[in-house]
Formats: structure tokens, sequence, C-alpha cells
């Protein structure tokens, strides 16, 4: 059974520290997601959701807990795994080409020229970019960016995959059209998702599982599971009593943890 | 199209681009430099100044002309052009390596901090007594003031520049286990890049004006020093001829830094005219 877990966070806490004010963001959070998992992680803005994600990435110090990936402990960017930003525009490098910003992260990694240009047309095919790869990331939209850097991520061919809010910023219909990419790709590549989302419906819509964190100082709220089939879409899936009734719940959770209430301590 | 389009970092350093005018401007510019030389040819002319300390603009252009044929002429607008370009690749190379090294390691940019803000201001000529101790009237003199004044005008906007990474490019870059040399390479470098040129620019120029100083007030060989020579000769338009050949070099390396700099930025005065 151990060894289908890919992540293990057991007991991580963080508290920023700066002079004269820390911050304790995360508590206490304890969790595990299989490999090849979807999972989905919500709550109340403010809650942790990046705070987490970063520990997990390996670009944060923990303040205590542990995380492990597929074994070891997370002290340094892991490799095989990619994060999208919850500042995507940010994250992309402006003074590159769409392709460029694709290509860089596999250059570091070491693959030969011709392997890269496959993969980086491949990717760009898959988010419905192939006609943008010579333009510079700000003259895309906003879509269109956060579409180059799902794109870059996949690209790498990650085992895990951590996206943040990655959809905040695009509109309804682009937005359900990433989300169903995201779900394809997931099924195609058999990648392990993180997916930090604030939007309930997306949440469940998306995720096998879907984690409730309280508010700060946080701690999971509840474990979701998301008993949707597997095949969805974004009319039938979404309009059916079962979709219904998990959102309902979910829904009653993060107005329960904008209120304050915590799962009784242990 | 701009609607979720993020703001970019811009560095602070960059003048703001005129969007007005620019068309008329070179039109107006042309103008202004006629009218001047109107001027000055008329005055002498005219007797309002003695043409002993201004002579017409047309004399002016004959002893350039005349000095246009004489090798020596030549010979010293080449020392000049040389102790300005070595000075200033010096200045570039140290400002940029400096710069980056001292940017990237939080510690020693603390460390640092008080004491480039102690040097800097320190005007070049100052150091002119130090320097004839040193090497009287060779290059060396005039180099050692060159570099001194560009390498601040290099490093301090490198420094800007380093310390503009964004962190989230950083994060990106790190998630992505480049290495601290490829995060160099492809992250600070290119982000540092609009303020290397600007450091560029600005010691250009700054080069210049050493590299004439250090020849007319040292008598290191060049065109500074032949203005020197000239003018203790009493050859007053051959003075205003050399005087004019500086002002023209001066303006020639303010045009081609521009043209580096539009061509080296051209991703980012885009970013900056869509945004
Ligand atoms: N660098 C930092 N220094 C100090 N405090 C921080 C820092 N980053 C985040 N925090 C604090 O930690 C808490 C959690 O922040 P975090 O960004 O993880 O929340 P979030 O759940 O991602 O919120 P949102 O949904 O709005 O993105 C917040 O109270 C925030 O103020
Ligand atoms: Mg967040």
């Amino acid at each position: 059974m151990s060894d289908t877990i890919a992540l293990d966070v057991a007991g991580l806490a963080k508290t920023y520290r700066s002079p004269g004010r820390d911050v304790e963001a995360v508590r206490d959070l304890t969790f595990q997601i299989r490999r090849g998992e979807l999972v989905c992680i919500v709550g109340p803005s403010g809650a942790g959701k990046t705070t987490l994600l970063r520990c997990i990435a390996g670009l944060l110090d923990l303040s205590g807990g542990q995380i492990r990936l597929d074994g070891t402990a997370v002290t340094e960017p892991p490799a095989g795994m990619a994060v999208v930003f919850q500042e995507y525009g940010r994250s992309l490098f402006p003074w590159l080409t769409v392709r460029g910003n694709v290509e860089l992260p596999l250059k570091e990694k070491g693959l030969a020229k011709a392997a890269r240009a496959a993969k980086v047309a491949e990717a760009l095919d898959a988010v419905g970019l192939p006609d943008s790869a010579d333009a510079h990331p700000w003259q895309l939209s906003g879509g269109m960016q956060q579409r180059v850097a799902i794109a870059r991520a996949i690209a790498y061919e990650p085992s895990v995959l951590l996206m943040d809010e990655p959809f905040a910023a695009v509109d309804a219909q682009t937005r359900a059209d990433l989300e169903d990419l995201v779900r394809t790709l997931w099924k195609r590549l058999g990648v392990t998702v993180l997916f930090v989302t604030h939007d309930i419906d997306e949440s469940v819509y998306l995720g096998q599982r879907v984690l409730v964190l309280s508010n700060r100082p946080t701690v999971v709220l509840e474990d979701v599971p998301v008993d949707l089939p597997d095949d969805r879409d974004q009319l039938t899936t979404r309009s059916s009593p079962q979709f219904t009734k998990i959102r309902t719940h979910v829904y009653e959770l993060v107005q329960s943890a904008k209120r304050g209430e915590r799962p009784e301590v242990r | 199209m701009t609607t979720t389009t993020p703001t970019m970092p811009g560095p602070a350093a960059l003048r703001p681009v005129r969007a007005t005018g620019r068309r008329r401007q070179p039109v107006l510019g042309l103008l202004g430099c006629l009218i001047a030389v109107a001027v000055v040819e008329a005055l002498p002319r005219l007797g309002v100044v003695d043409s002993r300390f201004l002579p017409p603009f047309s004399t002016m252009a004959r002893s350039l002309g005349e000095q246009l044929t004489e090798g020596e002429f030549w010979t010293g607008l080449g020392q000049t052009l040389v102790g300005w370009a070595s000075g200033l690749a010096i200045a570039m190379v140290a400002g940029i390596v400096v710069g980056v090294v001292i940017g990237s390691i939080p510690l020693l940019r603390a460390v640092t901090a008080s004491t480039i803000e102690f040097l800097r201001p320190i005007p070049s000529v100052a150091l002119i007594p130090l320097v004839v101790l040193i090497y009287g009237s060779r290059p060396q003199s005039a180099l050692i003031l060159v570099v001194y004044a560009a390498f601040w005008q290099v490093l301090v906007q490198v420094l800007y520049g380093v310390a503009d990474v964004d962190p989230v490019v950083r994060d990106t870059a790190r998630s992505y286990r480049f290495s601290r040399w490829a995060i160099i390479r492809s992250v600070v470098w290119p982000t540092a890049m609009p303020y290397v040129v600007t450091g560029f620019r600005l010691a250009a120029s700054v080069a210049l004006i050493l590299e004439i100083t250090a020849e007319l007030i040292i008598g290191v060989p060049g065109l500074g020093k032949s203005i020197g020579v000239a003018q203790s000769s009493g050859a007053v338009p051959e003075t205003y001829a050399l005087v004019l050949v500086v002002g023209l070099l001066g303006v020639l390396i303010n045009v081609c830094t521009r043209a580096v700099e539009r061509r080296v930025l051209r991703w980012h005065t885009s970013v900056r005219g869509e945004a």
C-alpha cells in the first residue's frame, strides 16, 4: 500500500518569521496522495494554500513536520516536479518567446535539441497554442499566457504537477476548456496532480478527492472523496445530482471554515 | 487583449518613452543647430564679439578641414578613441562581474553597500594628483580616471538590475531545478540587461569626458592634448575646431548607445509600449 503513496505530508507546520511579526500560516497538515491521483485543495483566502504548495515544491523551509515525495524528504525543489504558479503571468520569462519559455526547463534538464523541439511542439499543441510559438508572452491574452505556463509544465513531463489557482484570471469559457485540458492531460500522462482552487465547483469537477482546509492557522477540515464517474463532461457532470450533493457538502465545509470552525483537537 | 495581462517588472532606470513629437524632433533639432551656426557666424562678423576670441563659424570649419588632412589629427583622434574604448570596456566587464556577484549574495551586498556609497560620489578628477604621481602623463593615467568614473555608473545599474529579478520568476527557475549558473545566465542576466544597457550609455558619456579631461589637464596624448597645445599657441580657430570634434564625438557616442539600447531592449520597450 505505502509504495503507491506519491506524496506524504505529515504534521506540516509553517510560520513566516519576520522581525516583529510572525504569521502562523499552516499549523498541522497531514494527508497523503497516491501516485497518479488528482486531488483538489480548497479553503478560504489566506488559508495557506499557496504556502502549502510552496512547501511541497521545496521552495520554503518548513517550521515543523515533514514532506516526503516517493519516500524521500523534500528539502529542495525535487526532480520531476512542475509548478504552475498563481501569478502565472509573472512566472513566464518576458524576454523569451513562448517556445523559449517552454523549452528552457528542457534545456536545463539536458535534453537534446531535436527532442526538445518535439516536446515543445507537442505541449503547445496540447494546450491549443501551436501558432503562438514565436510570440512573446506579453503579446498573448491572460488565458493564453496561462496555457503557456501549463504547456511548460507538461512539456517537462513531471511525475507530480502542482497548480495554484491556475484559472483565477481567465474567463468562464476558457476556464471550462482548461479544466477539461487538465483532466485530459492527467489521464493521458498518468501524472499526480495537486490542484489548488477557490472555486468549489471546479474542485469537485476536477478532483478525485477534495481537501478542504480550515482558515489560518491551517489544518485539514475534511478529506472529501468525489465519487463521480471518471469520464466527466462540463454539462452532464455538473448537472448530475451526485455532483450537486458533493458540491453542496464542500460548500458548507468552506463556509464553516470561513466562520472559523475547526476539527476537534486530536 | 490586454485585459488580464499582468504588469511587467519595469526598471525605473529607463527613461519614459516620449510618444509625441517624435517625428518633428529631428527637424526642430536641425533647425536649432542651423540657428546656432548662424549666430556664431554673425556675432564676430558684426563685431559684437572679438573675432580673436570667437572666430566666425566658417573660419572654424576651414580650420577643421585643414586638420582633417593632417596625420597628427587622426593620431590624436585614434588615441582618444582607444583610451575611451579600453577604459569603457574594462569598466563594463568589472562593473558587470562585481555587480552580479555582489547583487547575488545578500550578505555581500549588505557589507559593501556603505563602501560603495562612500566611494561612488568621489569625482574622478579628484584622483588626478594621485595618477599623475604614479603614471605622469602616460595613457595609464587617463585609463584609471576613465575606468574609475565609468565603473560606478555600470556597477550601480547592475546592482539595481540584479535586485529587480521577480521572485516568481526566481521560484520558477528554482522549481525547474536550474543550476546557480543557469539562474544567473537565463534569469538574472536578462532581467538586468535593461539596466546594463543604461549603465553602458551613462558610462560611455562619462568615459569620454574623463578621457578628454585627462588629456587636457595631464597631457595624456589625444585630442584633449591637441586642444591644449592649440590653445596655448594661440591658434584659436584650431582650438574651436577640435572642441567641435570632441562635441561631435560625444553626440555620435550617444546616438550609437541609444541605438544599441533600442536593439537590445526590443522585448522590453514593447512590454512598456503595450502596457
Ligand atoms: N512571504 C510571506 N511572509 C509573511 N506572511 C506570509 C507570506 N506569504 C504568505 N503569508 C501569510 O500566510 C498566510 C497564508 O498565505 P497564502 O498565500 O498561503 O494563502 P492562500 O491560501 O494561498 O490565499 P489565496 O487563496 O488568497 O491565494 C496569509 O495570512 C499570508 O498573509
Ligand atoms: Mg494563494
